[in-house]
């Protein structure tokens, strides 16, 4: 038994429920096999992923779609051994380097090297290249990038390289200067709603209208959201009513009652309590950047017009600091007691400003 | 894996149906291109050095050399795309023909492991290696070889020091030539052993001309003002406009190219949204604001192609004051770096647009 979200995954670009215009385009684009690198970027759940499996499918067949799951190790010229997992069809290979950490320009050098020099596909019906398939590069080290610059020029005809990213600007330029950027544009609320009751229907079920609107603007345009979030009001009640409640995920519950905690009360005692929940989202694999997103839509909420700017600043701050430093927590501790110290304040000067 | 490298020879799996790949609209693909299908950067990469667009002064350069001239160490510096990389190989393989091209350039790149022991070892080997002096068409050939170091702006810079000595102990035989984006990467006491040469972003007009030349042989349907427009979307970089031209081709399947394609394939933001964005700034609402951003974002527009765009209508608008244009023109600065430091891109937009809100509403 899987999950909705895929068990329904369209397999072939022009079952792609929408962007359909770019879906055939893109079926244009790969007919002459002289197509250049392809870096795709979008947000979360848009379907990037859906969408490159069935371009590939387009190249090669249904043949793509028989994977296997294989553990590598690849020894660095430091003879440091890295241990990376790929997931591979006869014609494509698929990597996450990030997964290496520290040591993704290895996993570059060595692996789609190893690929692009080894023989070529042959059989009449094939294409002469592989594709290499290259998850989350927006993750990658500067070095990694580097390392990518003149692989892609000097293997391009054996090898064509499919990047994949949620965040453009992380790529450096002489990369994107070598690919065809696609975007993939999160789905409408509207394209949402279509998707949720497509799914449903072949489910056998019966979703209203309202119902399928309230869970595609609660998802924030994330279609995947969309769909685990339908699957779970099923399995908390069926038949669907309109104005059930959508199940939340632990994890927003818990981050939005943290950002409550700290509006209600400015201690050093509740800034301890606030550290321990921080650490607890953390080890929960809860990525920073995304508790500081949440953090700040909760906490803007919550604050008056003219400290709403300077809350903005601060969190971009500090997030761009934990980006640069080697530990989370201290950057996002950091930016809670600042908010609190500033909302304190604010909240003191208002009241003088009344009872004088 | 093994079986992905090998390719299906090796292998039991079926390879797709004609009728199947057909049946999914890949159509005749098969016997239409034996010949290899390489992407047009590529197929059009200049093969000789007179083929090399705009950077007349290293040309005469490389061209004194191919008449017996001395070739002194090289830096090459300057955006991607300029055509770097292409104006050593093409001088290299003008040098010493196509047998001896092996033999005589030894091309390292950050896909290589250049850490320091490598590059002495590598250099040395490939230095102490003697070589036949004669090309086999007759032609003479240089008395050198020729180390490409591209992509040196990402040796560390141990690395790069380590390589100062190898460059003084193979000065007999060997000429190197370091590419790289950004000069100020590489350390001093390199780049005082070469000639230096920046490559400059190719003019529009040379851009355009290429990219007609182009259309011409592969019977692109393009209009020139939208040839111009994209020229001026790729910015300097032909690597870009060729890249361009060529999605554009193939995704209009033959259609003429129209400037909507070229917008959507350049990832530029269309206008509406820019302007939506600024009005947003100047209602004074941040849930507006919030709104627009979070909207922006979920188009998936990369927040450093806004940050360019907003820079250009900033500076251009008349209805602010120069105090207010620096203000907003030092946050830009502020998160063009941190977006490169690797920044989330939600959260500088809309710092980014709290401080515009800031100075949008001041004066009204
Ligand atoms: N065109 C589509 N029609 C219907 N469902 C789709 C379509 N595209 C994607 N989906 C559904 O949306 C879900 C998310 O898609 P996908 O995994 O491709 O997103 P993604 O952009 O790669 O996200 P992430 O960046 O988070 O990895 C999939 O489970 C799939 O079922
Ligand atoms: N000056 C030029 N003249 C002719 N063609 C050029 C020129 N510059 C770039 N090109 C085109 O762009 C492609 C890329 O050029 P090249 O690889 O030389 O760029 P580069 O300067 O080395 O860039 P990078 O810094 O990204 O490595 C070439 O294949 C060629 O088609
Ligand atoms: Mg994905
Ligand atoms: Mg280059």
């Amino acid at each position: 038994m899987s999950l909705w979200a895929d068990k329904y995954r369209p397999v072939a670009l022009a079952r792609l429920d929408f962007h359909r215009d770019q879906a055939a385009q893109l079926r244009n684009l790969v007919q002459c096999g002289d197509f250049p690198h392809l870096l795709v970027y979008g947000p979360s759940g848009a379907g990037k992923k859906t969408r490159i499996m069935c371009l590939l499918r387009e190249l090669y067949g249904a043949g793509v779609e028989k994977l296997r799951i294989e553990h590598q190790t690849i020894t660095a010229p430091s003879k440091k051994k890295i241990e990376i997992s790929t997931i591979a069809s006869n014609y494509h290979l698929e990597v996450n380097p990030s997964d290496a950490g520290n040591s993704d320009r290895v996993v570059i050098q060595e692996l789609l090297k190893t690929v692009a020099q080894s023989q070529q596909l042959e059989t009449s019906t094939q294409r002469d290249f592989k594709v290499v398939l290259l998850t989350e590069v927006d993750k990658l080290t500067k070095d990694a990038q580097h390392a990518l610059r003149r692989t892609m020029e000097k293997y391009m005809a054996t090898c064509r390289l499919i990047l994949c990213c949620n965040s453009m600007s992380k790529i450096i330029a002489p990369i994107q200067s070598r690919c065809l950027a696609v975007r993939v544009p999160a789905p409408s609320i509207e394209d949402i709603c279509h998707v949720l009751s497509s799914v449903c229907k072949k489910e056998g079920l019966t979703l209203p209208q309202d119902l399928a609107r309230q869970l595609a603007e609660k998802s924030g345009r994330n279609l995947r959201k969309a769909l685990l979030m339908c699957e779970a009001c099923r399995v908390q009640q069926y038949p669907f009513t309109s104005d059930q409640d959508i199940p939340e995920t632990d994890w927003e519950v818990y981050l939005r009652e943290t950002a409550n905690a700290i509006v209600s009360q400015q201690t050093p005692q509740r800034l301890l309590e606030v550290r321990g929940r921080l650490y607890e989202l953390l080890t929960h694999c809860i990525p920073p950047e995304i508790i500081m997103k949440g953090l700040l839509t909760e906490l803007l909420n919550n604050c008056d017009g003219q400290l709403k700017g300077e809350v903005a600043q601060m969190a971009a701050f500090y997030e761009h600091r934990l980006q640069l430093g080697s530990k989370a927590i201290y950057h996002l501790e950091a930016f809670v007691a600042k908010f609190m110290a500033l909302y304190k304040k604010f909240m003191e000067d208002g009241l003088e400003d009344m009872t004088f | 894996m093994q079986a992905f490298l090998k390719g299906p020879a090796a292998i039991s799996t079926r390879p797709p149906a004609a009728k199947e790949r057909a049946a999914a609209g890949a159509g005749s693909s098969g016997d239409a291109k034996r010949l290899k299908p390489v992407p047009w950067v590529e197929k059009y990469r200049p093969k000789c050095v007179d083929e090399i667009a705009f950077q007349d002064e290293v040309v005469a350069v490389m061209k004194k050399s191919l008449e017996g001239a001395d070739l002194p160490n090289l830096l090459f510096y300057g955006p991607p795309g300029t055509g770097k990389t292409s104006t050593i190989l093409a001088a290299a393989r003008e040098l010493y023909g196509p047998e001896l091209f092996r033999q005589r350039v030894l091309e390292l790149n950050a896909s290589d492991e250049r850490g320091i022991q490598v590059i002495r070892e590598k250099v040395k080997a490939f230095a102490q290696l003697t070589v036949s002096g004669n090309r086999s068409d007759g032609k003479v050939c240089p008395p050198f070889k020729i180390v490409i170091l591209d992509e040196a702006d990402s040796m560390t810079s141990a690395a790069q020091a380590a390589l100062r000595r190898t460059m003084e102990k193979e000065s007999k035989t060997t000429r190197f030539c370091l590419i790289c984006n950004y000069i100020s990467r590489i350390i001093e006491p390199l780049t005082s052993r070469c000639s230096k040469f920046r490559f400059k972003p190719l003019s529009d007009k040379i851009q355009e001309q290429r990219l007609l030349d182009i259309s011409e042989k592969e019977n692109v349907k393009i209009s020139s003002e939208a040839i111009s427009y994209l020229v001026q979307v790729s910015e300097g970089d032909l690597r870009k406009a060729i890249t361009f031209l060529q999605s554009a081709t193939r995704l209009t399947g033959g259609k003429e190219i129209t400037e909507k394609v070229v917008t959507e394939i350049a990832g530029v933001v269309p206008k509406e949204a820019i302007h939506g964005l600024l009005a947003a700034c100047r209602s004074g609402s941040f849930e507006k604001l919030e709104t627009v951003t979070k909207n922006l974002i979920n188009e998936g527009y990369a927040a450093s192609q806004l940050v360019n765009q907003l820079h250009d209508v900033i500076v251009e608008s008349e209805d602010l004051s120069d105090k207010q244009k620096s203000t907003i023109a030092e946050k830009l600065a502020d998160v063009d770096k941190c977006l490169a430091d690797g920044a989330d891109e939600y959260l500088q937009l809309i710092s980014l647009c709290a401080i515009m809100m800031q100075q949008l509403t001041q004066n009204s």
